[in-house]
């Protein structure tokens, strides 16, 4: 497979830029005349935006719209308002044949290689469906012989082109989903939760697959995950989701090491470490109830709700996702600080 | 596979609450027979927990199912063993036995509250049907009972929320009314089945808080199904790793995670991904899992092995007890161990 044309453009220039996203799903009442009552706001002003050639983490808990987000940049779902621009060419304007060309350029990896794949077409069949709606990417007659590039190039034995998804493991299904995302050689690819289905042992293969294939085309991923330890693994720059909002973004570092957020702290202080001589040494945030709901979430900061160190003014005020004193990268805390002692270790 | 008593800990006066001995569970199917339990022994003592660790398929549930006589029979048959359940044979028990035994002395919780859970009945309900139908309390102590328990497992506001149904509460809450509804009748053993799995990170901590008081407080056994060594690192007092149906390894946590002594719990544990080393590459484990209609010969993990010898084809290795009183099942424990402790 040869590189794709991408390789020879600034790595680290932006590729996609998402403004002020927002996506509310209607509450509607009554049977003949449906009203609307009130809305989830699942995705609630969200922006950022993804360089060349990196992996953006995008880690919260369920119900953050985490993965609304992947599929409003997917053009899945219409978004309620905002922007977001890939190479300059607005995502949501595009249509026709310009959307096409625009969606060749970003793909996606779902969470479940058992449900994603269709179980009555062959591997071949699925892979080489991208090259029947775009088929100026595969000359004519050479689909067959693209097809089996893309799985030596995932790790798959081309031989088994005629197979279906139900004569592989998660593993190797989550592999020809990869495999179909990159047919038509695509710059961005969305993965959401691309390994939480898949055993340990499994799930480092497919990280290494992804982390190979990125430096191999030049790829950029959003990367959205629960796992915080794989992100880590994974991403250049994290996002951290609440409600619908980022709360703080930043480098792999600042996340990890120089939170501000109280929300990132506690989630990164909750994260199971192996390691018993670690777990002993470490200092637990321990979070009291559940996340509230996204169709009424409490007024001002999100958070404040499960916050120990909620005053009046976060139920006044909306914290703006903006460098903090305590560190210089987007963290949404009217009392942003760095916690004493490092949280992860 | 001969039988050899876990040594990580002695045996009591009187035996143990709970000893599986060479367990083996078979799926008769249409395209053929799966082994998936082939000589599990292991042994649990009053108030310890027991983590067993492992990976799809590698008969941990299964094992957790034969101890409650809930499997699916057919296609799952149990072909030999023993369960010894305060030294009586649960295999050969009646089922009347058995009852007494499930839920009063041995209880289970499930990985999936939601579908566990009756979704047309209220959670109170639910909790006090297995104190009427088993204590033949009336409806009214059931119903006060249940509070309590709801109270217990710290669900705020049990009182007002006993008529609520499954559907009105969150995935960490209704993992709580599973934990009462095994509580009710005050058993010996617990069962947790990945309980946190479907749960979120700061949820799960919850969950693993309260099981750990609740272990402390109420003094039970408690055996922990999983497949992520984080979540019960902290609360296990020995860890029994699980491959292709057999215990591979046998230890208390913190030997087992210094120095690993066979080579899939070696190589299961560098493929996690860690959140204080960002490496450059995760190392992992070659090959996939053994197709249990066809588990290789010898070693069942030697296709995937890089210890692999001629002698682990030809034939399966007993569990070798290292100095430290932990087993492993593989022919070269003793070296795979002290390259772990490098």
């Amino acid at each position: 497979m040869t590189a794709p044309a991408s390789s020879t453009k600034v790595r680290g220039e932006t590729i996609l830029s998402v403004d002020n996203l927002v996506k509310h799903f209607p509450i509607s009442q009554g049977v003949l005349f449906q009203r609307q009552i009130g809305a989830v706001k699942a995705v609630d002003g969200v922006s950022f935006e993804l360089r060349r050639g990196e992996t953006l983490g995008v880690v919260g808990e369920s119900g953050c719209g985490k993965s609304t987000l992947a599929r409003l940049l997917m053009r899945l779902e219409t978004p309620t308002s905002g922007r977001a621009t890939l190479e300059g060419k607005d995502l949501f304007k595009a249509s026709g044949s310009e959307l096409r060309r625009l969606r060749r350029n970003m793909q996606m990896v779902m969470q479940d290689p058992y449900t994603s794949l269709n179980p009555r077409m062959t591997v071949g069949d699925i892979i080489g469906e991208p090259f029947e709606i775009h088929p100026d990417a595969a000359p004519k007659g050479s689909k067959a012989r693209r097809v089996q590039e893309l799985l030596d190039v995932v790790g798959l034995n081309p031989e088994h082109i005629n197979r279906y998804p139900h004569q592989f493991s998660g593993g190797q299904r989550q592999r020809i989903g990869i495999a179909r995302a990159l047919a038509l050689r695509p710059e961005v690819i969305v993965c959401d939760e691309p390994v939480s289905a898949l055993d340990v042992s499994i799930q480092a293969q497919v990280i290494n697959l992804l982390e190979q294939l990125q430096d191999e085309f030049g790829l950029s991923y959003i990367f959205i995950a629960h796992d915080l330890s794989v992100v880590r693994h994974i991403a250049d720059r994290v996002a951290v989701m609440y409600l619908g909002r980022i709360v703080e973004i930043g480098t792999e570092d600042e996340i990890y090491e120089r939170a501000t957020h109280p929300y990132t702290q506690a989630l990164l202080s909750a994260v199971p470490v192996p390691d018993p001589e670690v777990r002993d040494q470490r200092n637990m945030i321990r979070l009291v109830g559940d996340v509230p709901s996204p169709a009424d979430p409490p007024s001002g900061c999100h958070f404040r709700t499960r916050c120990w160190k909620a005053q009046d003014i976060c139920a006044k005020e909306d914290p703006q996702t903006v460098p903090r004193a305590a560190d210089p990268h987007p963290s949404a805390c009217h009392f942003a600080e760095l916690r004493p002692t490092t949280p992860t270790v | 596979m001969t039988v050899n008593p876990t040594p990580a800990s002695a045996t009591p006066e009187g035996g143990h609450l709970l000893e599986l001995r060479d367990l083996h569970v078979e799926f008769r199917t249409n395209e053929g027979v799966a082994r998936v339990i082939n000589g599990v022994s292991y042994h649990l003592d009053a108030g310890e927990t027991l983590a067993v660790l492992g990976e799809s398929g590698s008969g941990k549930s299964v094992t957790a199912q034969a101890i409650m006589g809930i499997l699916d029979t057919p296609p799952a048959f149990v072909r030999s063993g023993q369960i010894l359940y305060r030294g009586q044979d649960l295999l050969t028990a009646s089922e009347e036995q058995r009852r007494q035994v499930r839920g009063k002395e041995i209880a289970i919780i499930f990985q999936d509250a939601l579908s566990a859970l009756n979704p047309v009945f209220p959670v109170g309900w639910q909790i006090g049907e297995t104190l009427r139908q088993r204590s033949g309390m009336s409806r009214g102590d059931a119903r006060r009972r249940a509070v309590e328990l709801m109270d217990l497992v710290k669900i705020p506001g049990a009182a007002k929320r006993i008529g609520d149904y499954p559907h009105q509460f969150s995935g960490g809450m209704r993992q709580r009314v599973m934990i009462a509804m095994a509580l009710a009748l005050d058993p010996k053993v617990l069962i947790a089945d990945e309980p946190t799995t479907a749960l979120d990170v700061t949820v799960q901590a919850q969950i693993m808080d309260l099981l750990a008081d609740l272990r402390r407080d109420l003094d039970m056994a408690m055996i922990l199904i999983t497949h992520d060594l984080g979540v019960v690192a902290g609360v296990a007092d020995r860890i029994a790793v699980m491959y292709a149906g057999r215990i591979v390894e046998h230890a208390d946590v913190r030997s087992l995670y210094k120095a690993p002594a066979h080579p899939y719990t070696k190589g299961l544990l560098e493929s996690i991904p860690r959140m204080d080393v960002r490496g450059q590459e995760l190392s992992t484990i070659k090959g996939l899992p053994p197709n249990l209609m066809r588990i290789p010969s010898g070693c069942p993990f030697h296709p995937r092995c890089p210890y692999v010898q001629q002698v682990c084809v030809d034939v399966v290795p007993h569990d070798l007890v290292l100095g430290d009183g932990r087993t492993s099942a593989c022919h070269f424990a003793q070296e795979v161990r002290d390259d772990s402790a490098r």
